[in-house]
C-alpha cells in the first residue's frame, strides 16, 4: 500500500514538474498577496499581533489557490476512473495527502522566509516553538484541504466552493495557529504554549482519522 | 391534536411570562423575577435567546446523525431528514445571532465582540452556509446526499474545538466565562453581572418551560419539513413516470 501511495505521489510530482501549474500559480499568488499587504501598510508601523494574523491570511488563501489541484485535475482530465482501478481509496488518499503536505511545507517555508525579510515586526524569537507549531499547523492544513479538495472535485463551481467549504473546517486550526505564531514571536516558552500545541495536535489527529474514514464515501460514486 | 393545543398554551404562556413578569428587588410571589444589578430588564433575553441557540446546535446534531445514517443505509429519506434539520438549523442560528447581537448592543455596548460563543455561532453560520452552497452545486441526488453527508460529519468534528476549547483561549462575556484577575494575574471565574448570572427558581421554571416549548416546536417543524420534502420527491417521480 505504501509503495503504491508513493508511486501515486511520484506520478503527481512528475506531472507537476512537467506542467508546473500549481507551483507557478502558487508562487505568483504568494508574491501578489504579500505585495498587496505591503502596499496597504505603506510606511505605517504594524504591531506584532497583526503580522501574525496576516501571516496566516496569506497561508490560508495560498493554500486555497493551490491545494485543490490534486483531485480537481484528476476529474478534469478524466483520469479518476483509472485511479479507481489501480488502487484502494485509502491508498489514493495517502498519495494525494503526501503531495499536498510537501506542497504546503514548501509554500509555507517560502512565506515564512519572505515574511521575516519584509516585515520588521515579524521576528521569530523562539524558533523551536515556531518550528513545532509550524509543522503541526501545516499538517492540519494539508489534511483538511485534501479531504475538502476531494469533496469539491465531485461538485460544480469548484474554484469558488473551495475556500467557502474549507474556512469553517480550518477555523479552529487558524485561530490557534495565529495565537501560537504570536507566542513564538513574543519569545514565549513551550510551557506557555502547551495548551495551544495540544489543541493543534488533537485537531491533526481528529481530522486525519475522520478524513481516512470518510474518503471511501467521497471517492466511490 | 391535544399536544398541539398544549404546545400553543405553553408557548403563549412562556412568551407572556418572559416579557411581562415584573423584575423586583426582592421577589415575593412566583411571578416576580429578582433584580440583577447591571442587567435589569435585559436579563429577560435568556428566555428566548438561549432556546434559539440550543436549537441551532440540536439541529446541527440531528443533521449530522441523519447524515451518518444516510452513509450507512444509503436511504434518501435520511438525507431529506438531515436537510430539513439543517434548514431549521440555519433559521435558529440566524435568530440566535441577531437576538444576541441586538442585546449585546445594549448590555455590552457593541453588536459584536468576538466572545467565544459569538465566534462559535459565527462558525456554525459559515458551516450551514457552506453546506447549502455545496448542496446547490451538485445535480445528482445520490451524489448530493453523499457529499453533503461527508461534509457535515467533517464539520461536526470541529465542534469540540468550539465548545470546549475556544472559551479557554479567548476570554468571554457569556455566563460561565473566565477572566483574568488583574490583582493576581491569574484566570479566575469572572464576577461581572452577566458572567456571574444565576437564575432563581422562578426564572428557572420559565426558562425550562421555554426550552421545552421551543424544542417541541422544533420537532414539529422538522417533521413537517421532511415530510413535505418526501411528498415533493414522490410527486416529482410520479409526474416523470406519467
Amino acid at each position: 500500500m505504501n509503495t503504491k501511495a508513493y508511486a501515486l505521489y511520484k506520478k503527481d510530482f512528475n506531472s507537476e514538474l512537467r506542467t508546473r501549474y500549481a507551483v507557478n500559480s502558487l508562487a505568483m499568488f504568494i508574491i501578489v498577496a504579500i505585495s498587496v499587504i505591503l502596499f496597504s501598510i505603506g510606511n505605517e508601523k504594524i504591531s506584532q499581533s497583526l503580522t501574525g494574523g496576516l501571516f496566516w491570511v496569506v497561508i490560508f488563501f495560498s493554500a486555497m489557490s493551490g491545494l485543490s489541484r490534486v483531485f480537481v485535475s484528476e476529474e478534469e482530465r478524466g483520469t479518476s476512473l483509472a485511479l479507481h482501478l489501480v488502487a484502494a481509496p485509502s491508498t489514493i488518499f495517502s498519495g494525494k495527502l503526501l503531495f499536498n503536505v510537501i506542497l504546503v511545507f514548501c509554500m509555507n517555508i517560502i512565506i515564512a522566509f519572505l515574511y521575516s525579510m519584509l516585515f520588521e515586526a515579524f521576528i521569530i524569537r523562539n524558533f523551536s516553538l515556531f518550528a513545532v507549531s509550524f509543522i503541526l499547523g501545516n499538517i492540519g492544513l494539508a489534511v483538511a484541504s485534501t479531504i475538502i479538495a476531494a469533496i469539491i472535485s465531485k461538485a460544480g463551481a469548484k474554484g469558488t466552493l473551495y475556500p467557502v467549504l474549507s474556512f469553517p473546517i480550518l477555523l479552529p486550526l487558524i485561530l490557534t495557529s495565529v495565537q501560537l505564531t504570536l507566542l513564538a514571536n513574543q519569545g514565549a516558552g513551550f510551557g506557555d504554549a502547551k495548551f495551544e500545541l495540544a489543541i493543534v495536535f488533537c485537531y491533526d489527529v481528529i481530522i486525519l482519522t475522520g478524513s481516512y474514514m470518510l474518503f471511501d464515501f467521497v471517492w466511490k460514486d | 391534536m391535544a399536544w398541539k393545543i398544549f404546545l400553543f398554551i405553553l408557548l403563549a404562556f412562556v412568551s407572556v411570562a418572559g416579557v411581562a413578569f415584573p423584575i423586583v428587588p426582592v421577589p415575593h410571589t412566583w411571578y416576580e423575577f429578582p433584580l440583577i444589578p447591571g442587567l435589569k430588564e435585559n436579563a429577560k433575553i435568556i428566555f428566548f435567546h438561549v432556546p434559539t441557540a440550543w436549537l441551532s446546535v440540536v439541529a446541527f446534531l440531528m443533521s449530522t446523525i441523519y447524515s451518518f445514517r444516510y452513509l450507512k443505509n444509503k436511504n434518501l429519506d435520511d438525507d431529506a431528514k438531515s436537510y430539513a434539520a439543517a434548514q431549521l438549523g440555519i433559521i435558529f442560528t440566524v435568530l440566535a445571532t441577531v437576538t444576541g447581537a441586538v442585546w449585546a448592543k445594549f448590555a455590552w455596548g457593541s453588536f459584536w465582540s468576538w466572545d467565544p460563543r459569538q465566534t462559535s455561532i459565527f462558525a456554525l453560520l459559515l458551516i450551514y452556509g457552506a453546506w447549502f452552497a455545496l448542496r446547490s452545486s451538485i445535480e445528482s441526488e445520490e451524489k448530493k446526499a453523499t457529499l453533503s453527508a461527508v461534509y457535515s460529519i467533517i464539520a461536526f468534528l470541529t465542534v469540540p474545538f468550539f465548545v470546549f476549547i475556544m472559551p479557554r483561549i479567548m476570554l468571554g462575556l457569556h455566563p460561565g466565562a473566565e477572566e483574568i484577575d488583574p490583582s493576581k494575574g491569574r484566570i479566575v471565574q469572572s464576577s461581572s453581572p452577566v458572567v456571574d448570572f444565576k437564575m432563581n427558581a422562578n426564572m428557572q421554571l420559565i426558562f425550562f418551560l421555554s426550552l421545552i416549548g421551543f424544542t417541541i416546536l422544533y420537532f414539529w417543524m422538522w417533521q413537517l419539513g421532511y415530510k413535505s420534502i418526501l411528498y415533493k420527491d414522490r410527486i416529482n417521480k410520479h409526474s416523470i413516470r406519467d
